[in-house]
């Protein structure tokens, strides 16, 4: 009820015009008598004496305000929120191109280290292989030798062996002239001896 | 002095600290114009301060203002779209405007500047002429589009478009009316109750224990006026945004 009834007679204030200036006059005056009481008897949200005061101080203050928010305050935090977002990004593509370099980097060492691997079993196969026909061919060119000198051996055996034997037919020639001699007292003719010591030894 | 004290509408009224008459008219520095003044200093040497070291990992106070700014800014790209981002410094600035100027009202002797059916109702204006003179501006008579929703009978268009110019219209009283009574009904209500523990303080031992009522009841309502001067000032920046849709798109409801 006090509320309609303060703003029934701000309303009237307002619109009788004359009595508008009048009336601010009134309002002022008993604002200064009572130290800033509402003893106009107006609800002070409702005195309109104190409207244009107020709208003005609004306008300039929250003009001003405006102002600093779209020109200095909303620009940095969003340059600050987009600084923020571009670093985001940056480092997780950093982050996700430096996997894909590891993982590139693993790839090659995996592939280096099998190729190493198979380079290593070849070669060692090879080597292998080597060892095994120069071992063999070494063993065939000693067997070889080895046969070479063992038929030589034969043959200087069977050599002496005839040898041998030859020496041992003149021996035998010898010795049964000289049994012939000692035993006849005559001599022997050479021929019968040599075919006499022939038919003995066979 | 003492009756003043107790008086819960004392603390509304509007002061001269500075006398100005221009022409006729007052234009003197009063207490409301001081806390505007504190409004626009609090606000805007927070949301400078706390930002000037431009940290890329944010501190506390700097993570207050960012997320004032993205918290908006959400509110207006789901509200508005896209389009409406260019509106974002005005919601931003309104938004932060009203909020300080509510939580600087919670301060005891503080005057609050939007306890004033004035100021609130020029926000509003502020608010409904930019939707009205952007929509104008950028969809001609298009514009008026606003008030026919569309898949409606013929037959009932007329009562519907009645309707809907009525519900533009109470637009600004409705939105400066909300924030003017809530935050002037929450001061009142502080005062009484903290009235009753003053007045029932001064009637011996009894009357301190009755006291205990209402002081519980004055810390609760203190609470809960934080609640509602955040509140307020967020439903204010999002019926902004509701309203600057109209003026984005003014046909899509």
């Amino acid at each position: 009820m006090f509320v309609t009834a303060a703003y029934a007679q701000s309303t009237t204030t307002e619109g009788a015009e004359t009595h508008d200036a009048a009336a601010g006059e009134v309002h002022t005056e008993t604002g200064v008598a009572h130290e800033g009481g509402h003893g106009s008897g107006v609800f002070p949200p409702f005195d309109s004496s104190t409207f244009a005061s107020q709208l003005l101080w609004l306008a300039i203050t929250f003009g001003l305000f405006y102002l600093l928010m779209s020109k200095v305050v909303m620009p940095r935090i969003g340059g600050i929120l987009e600084t923020r977002n571009d670093t985001i990004a940056r480092d997780l593509d950093d982050a996700s191109r430096s996997k894909a370099e590891a993982d590139a980097a693993i790839a090659a060492y995996e592939q280096e280290l099998a190729a190493a691997k198979a380079k290593g079993n070849a070669i060692a196969s090879e080597a292998r292989e080597a060892a095994k026909t120069k071992a063999a061919a070494d063993r065939t060119a000693v067997e070889a030798s080895l046969n070479n000198k063992i038929s030589a051996a034969e043959a200087r055996i069977a050599d002496i062996k005839t040898k041998a034997l030859a020496d041992v037919g003149a021996i035998a020639e010898e010795t049964a002239a000289a049994v012939v001699e000692q035993l006849i007292g005559g001599k022997a003719s050479k021929a019968e001896i040599a075919s006499a010591v022939k038919a003995t030894a066979k | 002095m003492a009756g003043d004290k107790v008086d819960p509408v004392h603390q509304f009224v509007v002061n001269k600290i500075v006398p100005i008459e221009i022409g006729g008219i007052d234009f003197s520095f009063t207490n409301a114009s001081l806390f505007m003044v504190a409004t626009l200093a609090v606000a805007t040497c927070f949301l400078y301060f706390t930002t000037s070291t431009r940290s890329l990992v944010p501190g506390r106070m700097q993570s207050v203002s960012e997320i004032s700014y993205e918290f908006i800014a959400s509110m207006l790209r789901e509200g508005a779209g896209s389009h409406g981002m260019k509106f974002f410094p005005m919601v931003f600035s309104l938004f932060m405007f009203i909020l300080t100027a509510n939580m600087l009202g919670m301060v005891p002797y503080f005057f609050t500047v939007t306890s004033q059916i004035v100021v609130t109702f020029a926000l509003a204006l502020f608010v409904i002429g930019t939707v009205v003179f952007y929509g104008f501006y950028k969809h001609g008579l298009g514009f008026l589009n606003v008030f026919v929703p569309s898949g409606v009978p013929g037959i009932l268009l007329p009562l519907v478009i009645a309707i809907e110019v009525i519900s533009f219209l109470s637009r600004p009283i409705s939105l400066s009316v909300r924030l003017f009574a809530n935050m002037l009904a929450g001061h009142i209500t502080l005062k009484v109750f903290a009235g009753f523990v003053a007045s029932l303080g001064t009637l011996g031992a009894l009357g301190i224990g009755g006291a205990i009522l209402p002081l519980i009841m004055t810390v609760a309502l203190t609470g809960l006026e934080f609640l509602v001067s955040f509140l307020q000032a967020y439903v204010f920046a999002v019926l902004t945004c509701m309203y600057l849709n109209d003026a984005v798109h003014p046909g899509g409801h």
